[in-house]
């Protein structure tokens, strides 16, 4: 079921912006990874490449190739929508959909797959909500519209929408960054039960987060403002935060960037 | 602390409280009144006018008497934001008083004739000295070409914006939004002659039963559609680029299909104002005369039929009792106008609730 990714030479550009550039790694399947870095280094980048959300905004496109258990993403015969169902994404910012109620917003990636039965749509939903700790809040009011919710919450339900369908890899951008401590155990705890299953790719800033929840971390970095990110080191979480092999790294890790 | 010392003000001069002196509550009306005194004063003193000339003096007074007390008593900030509150408001009235006389006039007037009889019968077989008479056939031409004009021009409109903002990419996109714009333009008269000329003399004998071209509430459809068709796509257009791009992502991420996205998430979240975008355009179509004088003919009988024959419709009915030399012919007239403005904004009330069914309540 867990997939490995690798990623080779991947390059990715807005426009005539080169945001990364030639990007190496494997992620092991049933592993969290973390990514790493100074803000504004391409780690959204590089993870919305992952499962071909870059190419949605107007001018972007990638370069090189992104395998997953072998199967070219990027391959012209290969089908976006099945790509994204098999690699589910949180973004950055929470985005639920303002017409649908908290229950709706849930379900919405297997309704709008085609699932129809009550049944299948109602345990879904609990077992995600439950996942996402954000059961308990919103039980009684499975019926209000997901924007109403704090924006924490909203970012909780935007977590159990994407785990509902049940994608065999995850990507994570900063899904903890809204999140109070308690929510963010909970979020820590879903990713320990996740990786027994799946495949989980987590951008973080949160370094004891990092530290606590990765198997492996990739460290990002740009040399200075306009230059493509670049991946400077990538090994076992506990290398990297015990004995990372690169000067920069260390120095970020331990706060002496800049 | 920047943001503090960039003001205008250095710190120094900041005033130790937070609390203002403020105007007392009876200045402003007493400042009001006595603009308007003055300005009765000056106008009926010096001939040159009746009340309307008070009321702008007045006005003008007031505007400056109150930037003078505020300016003395509150300090300049405050003067400023009571002036351009003031001016804010006097031009929400000056908005409204069109308004509000246009719906007065047709209350007052149109009352007269609104009776069964009026939403029963037709104008066949009335003749200049006969009281009676009524607009049902233009009620019923109406609501059958207005009708038919928004199912033609609603589904290709929205599909037509979904084309260029969800789509269309290059020339064709760009020729397509061009062209919409030059659309927009067209006096509903030219639309109503490439209909007549078009529809009316070279296609409609191919269907109709006698061989020969025809007037019909059709052709009036089809030239209403001309003049909706672009209201629809650029108002539809504008509200699906309001529709932030991460709730497409969001949808796109759970391996939605394109298709699906804009169908289920896109479409819902931009509905209330594409329902305003269209009721507009309906609103605007209902209105129009010149067209279906054009190409339905009018006509004094209830045709239910609109694929042939004459058929009427209101805003023509006004035209023609308007300019009829009967004495009972101006009462109808209102009657009609006052129906057309009750009817458009029935539909709109209806659309909106309609619209506002399908989202949440908060
Ligand atoms: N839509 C966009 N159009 C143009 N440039 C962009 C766009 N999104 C990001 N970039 C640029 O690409 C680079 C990488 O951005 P990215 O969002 O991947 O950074 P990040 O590592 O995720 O930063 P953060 O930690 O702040 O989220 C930045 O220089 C950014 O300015
Ligand atoms: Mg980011």
């Amino acid at each position: 079921m867990a997939k490995r990714i690798e990623a080779a030479d991947v390059t990715a550009y807005y426009g005539g912006f080169k945001a990364i550039e030639n990007i190496n790694l494997t992620v092991e399947p049933k592993t969290v990874t973390a990514l790493i870095g100074p803000s504004g280094c391409g780690k959204s980048t590089f993870l919305r490449s992952i499962n071909r959300m870059h190419e949605v905004l107007p001018g972007a496109r990638v370069e090189g190739s992104l395998t997953i258990d072998g199967q070219d993403i990027y391959d012209r015969d290969v089908d976006v929508t099945a790509v994204r169902r098999m690699i589910g994404m949180v973004f950055q910012r929470p985005n639920p959909f303002p017409t649908m109620s908290i229950f709706e917003n849930v379900v919405a990636g297997l309704r709008l797959n085609g699932v129809r039965k009550k049944s299948i749509l109602d345990e879904a939903a609990e077992k995600a909500l439950r996942s996402a700790n954000l059961w308990d809040e919103v039980k009684d009011r499975l019926g209000k519209p997901g924007a109403g919710l704090s924006g924490g919450q909203q970012q909780r339900l935007c977590i159990a929408r994407t785990i509902a369908v049940e994608p065999q890899v995850v990507l994570m951008d900063e899904p903890c960054s809204a999140l109070d401590p308690i929510s963010t155990l909970a979020i820590e705890d879903l990713m320990f039960q996740l990786k027994d299953k799946f495949t989980i790719i987590i951008v973080t800033h949160n370094m004891q987060q990092a530290a606590r929840v990765s198997d492996r971390t990739a460290f990002f970095s740009i040399e200075k403002t306009g230059d493509p990110g670049r991946l400077i080191e990538y090994d076992n979480t506990q290398k990297i935060f015990s004995n990372p092999s690169v000067k920069k790294t260390e120095d970020y890790i331990t706060g002496r960037f800049g | 602390m920047s943001t503090l010392t960039s003001h205008r003000r250095s710190p120094a001069a900041q005033p130790p409280t937070l609390r203002a002196k403020r105007l007392p509550k009876w200045m402003p009306p007493a400042i009001a009144l006595g603009a308007l005194l003055v300005a009765a004063a000056i106008v009926y003193g010096t001939g040159l006018g009746g009340p309307v000339l008070v009321v702008v003096v007045g006005g003008l007074l007031y505007l400056g008497g109150l930037y003078a007390a505020a300016n003395a008593v509150e300090g300049q900030r405050a003067a400023r934001n009571r002036t351009w509150s003031a001016l804010i408001h006097s031009a929400f009235v000056l908005a409204v008083l069109p308004l509000a006389s246009v719906v007065w006039t047709l209350l007052s007037r149109g009352a007269e004739r609104l009776d069964a009889d009026f939403f029963g019968t037709s104008m066949n077989n009335i003749g200049a000295r006969d009281p009676n008479g009524g607009a049902y056939h233009a009620i019923v031409g109406t609501l059958e070409q207005v009708g038919i004009a928004t199912l033609i021009t609603v589904p290709i409109g929205i599909l037509c914006a979904i084309y260029i903002v969800e789509y269309g990419r290059g020339r064709f996109a760009f020729a397509i939004r061009f062209f919409v714009d030059v659309m927009t333009g067209i006096p509903s008269i030219v639309s109503g002659l490439f209909v007549l000329a078009f529809w009316v003399l070279i296609v409609s004998p191919y269907f109709s039963s006698t061989g020969r071209p025809g007037f019909s509430g059709f052709a009036a459809a089809l030239a209403l559609s001309v003049l909706m068709l672009p209201t629809v796509v650029r108002s539809t257009e504008e509200m699906l680029r309001l529709v932030p791009a991460p709730l497409r992502e969001g949808a796109y991420a759970l391996g939605v299909p394109k298709w699906k996205t804009i169908l289920r998430v896109v479409l819902p979240t931009a509905l209330p104002g594409i329902v305003t975008g269209v009721m507009l355009a309906i609103a605007r179509a209902a209105g129009e005369t010149a067209p279906v004088l054009l190409v339905a003919g009018g006509g004094a009988a209830i045709n239910l039929n609109p694929f042939e024959n004459n058929q009427s419709s209101l805003a023509l009915f006004v035209y023609q009792q308007a300019g009829d030399a009967s004495r009972y012919a101006p009462a109808r007239a209102w009657t009609a106008a006052l129906t057309l403005v009750a009817l458009v904004l029935v539909l709109t009330i209806a659309a909106k609730l309609l619209a506002r069914r399908n989202r949440l309540g908060r």
